[in-house]
């Protein structure tokens, strides 16, 4: 009986519930927010601050590569009263140098706080949080509960990794991918080390990524608005989707990975030491039998598909942006989709690719240098597709669109070098070297951190109600792709001449080699020009920042809910959208993409427009 | 504010929303126990010849425990069906039947697991390698490893061997068995200087048993989950009935759902771990 008079019911409920509306109190509105708008925010900016942090470990780092040994200025005396006399050295000179164990943490947590705490969350969960609902024309995200305990399990993963800086020993220092059996044995004297806080950690974060994965795909299958059909959704919520899927079911194996490798640290089990583990030249005590590839597949396992988690949703952004401001429909919307379809499935039997120099057999590297090249194709369809996008169009260079056309030949650098990589004979040579470094760095940071700021300066007026100034915005454009270029670009000469991508002297130690062995020095030297663009690199952000902050309070007003006349559903939501999103029911009527139809009088048609 | 399909379900997919999501989190859980299965293979195949035990787990009682957990899957897809007929009562009864099945389940397991814990082998400097139970004072201790031995500063050890060991093949296993049944294992003094390694039959052992403890454990961390979730809605959550039948039942139908993939992967643990 209950459930025929639910339908009736319900909507009266609603309307009375209305009327009585009643603001929920700070912590309830902002804090321990279920709306998945505040969410959104909540997960960029922690996501922006964990960016910043992240790079300013790098920034410390670059002064080891290009001054190794010298006193660290300006903040050496900071570094040395947080982390103590085990990190920093006092150098003869007075100043204190980085000690090499402290240099292993800060590249460890420099790709763990990059990756899994700054664009992961940027890229999939705060524009996917903001976003996608408001797309598809939902009221919220599916289980809203679920996604508030996703951003706190973020939050206090993000918690545990910065904690470990402080544990005895110092924070994690076998490399973001963690090998083992150097993980294991990194700080052997502490039972909770660095390592142990970062498998915590990770649990508490692929936690996150599971209830996140779990509430996008939910809400994608089960709240599109009526008329909102599959071929109907934008790009980027197609993007959205399959990265959902692709962190749903590539993360576990990464959990169970982490689960034994803890046991490897805790309960004294061989899961990846192997027998006749010799230890500082003693032999070791534990049972052996374990298996140090097993963690490198496992890994992989994740870390593949991962490269595409970080690179989907900046596609999906780029798409938008590049449809907006080019004001005619995206070329080959639905090739795009298939594409990504394939990228999706694909991107789970490439992982092996990372391996090649680890011996497993030719056949098998044979096997994934295959399907390594097949996977390029999609890739290689989609940037076309946004490529002829832009052929004919009459493009409105503004700041968001400045930063999309940038994510075009910077992603299409890291993707081309990339294909050198995926052949085992060509990998041999450049895998331990800075060219793995530059290869991936222009897919993510140039790639995706571009696609970010893009969103940011896109999506700001929805969130806010305001622009963020556009000089400025020009400013730190210019500046960052100078400066990114000038970072990333010598690197691969770096590589290809044979530098070490692992060196804490930034490669010093080649200088008493013979030329036939060693590197020669002018590449050495590279190191001091790539060390002062990042730093350059980080003075054009603070514009970024400055017109971020000042932008909230004082930027310009706008004037309408649709300030870039796009055609996709956000923008027929009230600004800022408030709880519930929209003020009047919701269906799509058309594509997402329908600018300059012949004989409507504007040159864009929303998609709820009949 | 109301999220659409959150109790009935969407015409064109036919799911209310939290089926979508158990089936989504049932996925990614298959590949979690997916990958550990995947290392169980792995560390298998790549074992050391005679390090891989087989034969040690307590057949009898896992089959029980496997019965346990049948039993508890048919209970919870009839409570089910109760509550669509409308049947409160004897839904009430038959999720009892399911939580306690969940419990004897996990104190089966402890059992099992107490019983490890205090079950040895001995790696002799002369390459002997033996297992059973040391006699400490009468009692039988747990977790010792070779650094107790040093610790507690003792010469040598009672130790009760048993009539056979895993490296034997399964056949010679169990003539040893048989042949020693219902006789007392023979008590034999073993000097600390000739022992290279102690060690219970815990996770550091070695590979075996280190993932039989993590498939387990992580195992019965499901089911003490399983449990508390259909606990609950047993108990406290009951109110909903009252108030929203529909949803009730979504809820039992969904933690049902969960509770079935805990005992599907039992059914693979079973046979896995101690058959093979």
């Amino acid at each position: 009986m209950e459930p025929t008079l639910h339908g009736a019911h319900g909507a009266h409920v609603h309307e009375a519930h209305e009327v009585h509306h009643e603001e929920p109190g700070f912590w309830r509105k902002y804090i321990f927010s279920t709306d998945h708008k505040i969410i959104g925010i909540q997960y960029g900016l922690t996501g922006l601050a964990f960016l910043l942090f992240g790079f300013g470990l790098m920034m410390i780092m670059r002064w080891q590569l290009a001054y190794p040994g010298e006193p660290i200025p300006v903040i050496g005396k900071l570094l040395h009263a947080i982390l103590g006399d085990e990190a920093l050295g006092l150098h003869p000179k007075g100043g204190y140098f980085m000690n090499a164990d402290l240099y292993n943490a800060f590249g460890a947590m420099h790709g763990t706080i990059m990756v899994f705490l700054a664009i992961v969350p940027l890229a999939f969960a705060a524009f996917g949080n903001f976003v996608v609902p408001l797309q598809i024309g939902a009221p919220d995200m599916a289980y809203p509960r679920v996604n508030m305990a996703s951003y706190q399990a973020y939050f206090l993963g993000g918690v545990i990794m910065l904690a470990s800086f402080f544990v005895p020993g110092g924070a994690a220092k076998s490399g973001w991918t963690s090998y083992s059996p150097i993980a294991t044995l990194a700080d052997m004297r502490n039972l909770f080390d660095g390592q142990t806080f970062w498998i915590i950690g990770m649990v508490f974060l692929i936690t996150s990524s599971l209830l996140g994965a779990v509430n996008f795909i939910g809400t994608i299958i089960q709240l599109r608005a009526p008329g909102m059909t599959w071929m109907r959704l934008p790009f980027f919520v197609w993007a959205e989707f399959v990265t959902a899927f692709l962190l749903l079911l590539a993360f576990p194996p990464l959990e169970a990975a982490a689960v034994m490798q803890l046991m490897d640290n805790l309960a004294g089990t061989s899961f990846f030491l192997p027998t006749g583990l010799v230890v500082s030249g003693t032999p070791s005590t534990v049972s052996g039998g374990g298996s140090p590839l097993l963690w490198q597949h496992l890994f992989w396992f994740l870390g593949h598909p991962e490269v595409y988690v970080l690179i989907l949703p900046a596609m999906g952004i780029v798409t938008e942006i590049i449809a907006n401001n080019t004001r005619k429909p995206i070329w080959g919307y639905k090739s795009m989709v298939y594409s990504i379809l394939a990228i999706g499935f694909l991107s789970f039997i490439v992982w092996a690719h990372h391996m090649y120099l680890t011996g497993m057999g030719t056949k098998i590297s044979t096997f994934f240098q295959t399907t390594t090249m097949i996977i390029s194709i999609p890739s290689v369809i989609i940037l076309t597709c946004l490529f002829i996008s832009l052929w004919g169009g009459s493009i409105r260079f503004n700041t968001p669109m400045l930063f999309a056309l940038a994510f075009l030949p910077m992603f299409g650098i890291g993707g081309l070098t990339g294909l050198p990589l995926g052949f085992n004979f060509a990998d041999l040579h450049l895998h331990d070297t800075y060219y793995v470094i530059a290869h991936f760095h222009y897919v993510v940071a140039p790639g995706t951190i571009f696609a970010l700021f893009a969103g940011v300066y896109f999506w700001f007026p929805k969130i806010t109600g305001r622009m963020m100034n556009e000089f400025w915005g020009k400013v730190h454009f210019v500046g960052s792709l100078i400066f990114m270029n000038a970072v990333f670009q010598p690197m691969f000469a770096q590589g290809f001449a044979g530098l070490n991508r692992r060196m804490y002297d930034g490669g010093a130690t080649y200088a008493g080699a013979d030329g036939v062995v060693g590197i020669p020095q002018s590449f050495i030297n590279m190191n001091q020009g790539i060390s002062h663009a990042a730093w350059a690199l980080g003075l054009v952000q603070i514009p970024f920042i400055v017109n971020f902050f000042w932008s909230i309070w004082k930027g310009k007003k706008v004037t309408s809910d649709n300030p870039w006349e796009a055609t996709t559903i956000e923008w027929q939501a009230p600004t800022p959208p408030p709880h519930g999103n929209f003020a009047k029911p919701i269906e799509a009527h058309r594509g997402p993409y329908e600018y300059s139809v012949p004989g409507h009088a504007k040159d864009f048609t929303p998609q709820t427009q009949p | 504010m109301e999220i659409p399909y959150a109790v009935q379900a969407r015409p064109d997919t036919g799911l209310f929303n939290a089926k979508v999501g158990i089936w989504l989190f049932l996925a990614s859980e298959v590949m979690l126990f997916g990958a550990l299965f995947s290392s169980y293979i792995l560390l298998r195949v790549g074992a050391d010849p005679g390090s891989w035990p087989h034969g040690l787990l307590n057949i009898p009682i896992g089959t029980f425990n496997t019965a346990v957990l049948i039993t508890s899957s048919v209970t919870v897809v009839l409570s089910w069906a109760s509550l669509k007929v409308g049947n409160f009562a004897r839904y009430r009864k038959l999720q009892f039947v399911t939580i306690l099945c969940a419990v004897g389940f996990l104190g089966i397991k402890s059992f099992e697991y107490r019983e490890k814990f205090a079950h040895y082998e001995v790696w002799q400097t002369d390459g002997t390698r033996r297992i059973g139970h040391i006699d400490y004072n009468g009692r039988s201790p747990l977790f010792w490893k070779t650094e107790t031995l040093r610790q507690m500063k003792l010469d040598s050890i009672k130790f009760k061997s048993d009539p056979y060991h895993y490296t034997m093949s399964t056949r010679d296993m169990a003539a040893g068995k048989k042949a020693a049944a219902g006789k007392e294992h023979p008590m034999e003094e073993i000097k600390t200087a000739d022992i290279k390694r102690l060690s219970a039959f815990v996770p550091a052992h070695g590979t075996y048993f280190a993932i039989y403890f993590t498939l387990t454990a992580l195992h019965a961390l499901h089911v003490l989950a399983g449990a508390i979730v259909i606990a609950y809605i047993w108990g406290p959550g009951a109110k909903l009935w009252k108030r929203n039948p529909e949803q009730y039942i979504n809820r039992v139908e969904v933690s049902g759902l969960f509770w079935h993939f805990v005992d599907l992967v039992w059914i693979f643990l079973f046979p896995v771990l101690y058959l093979l």
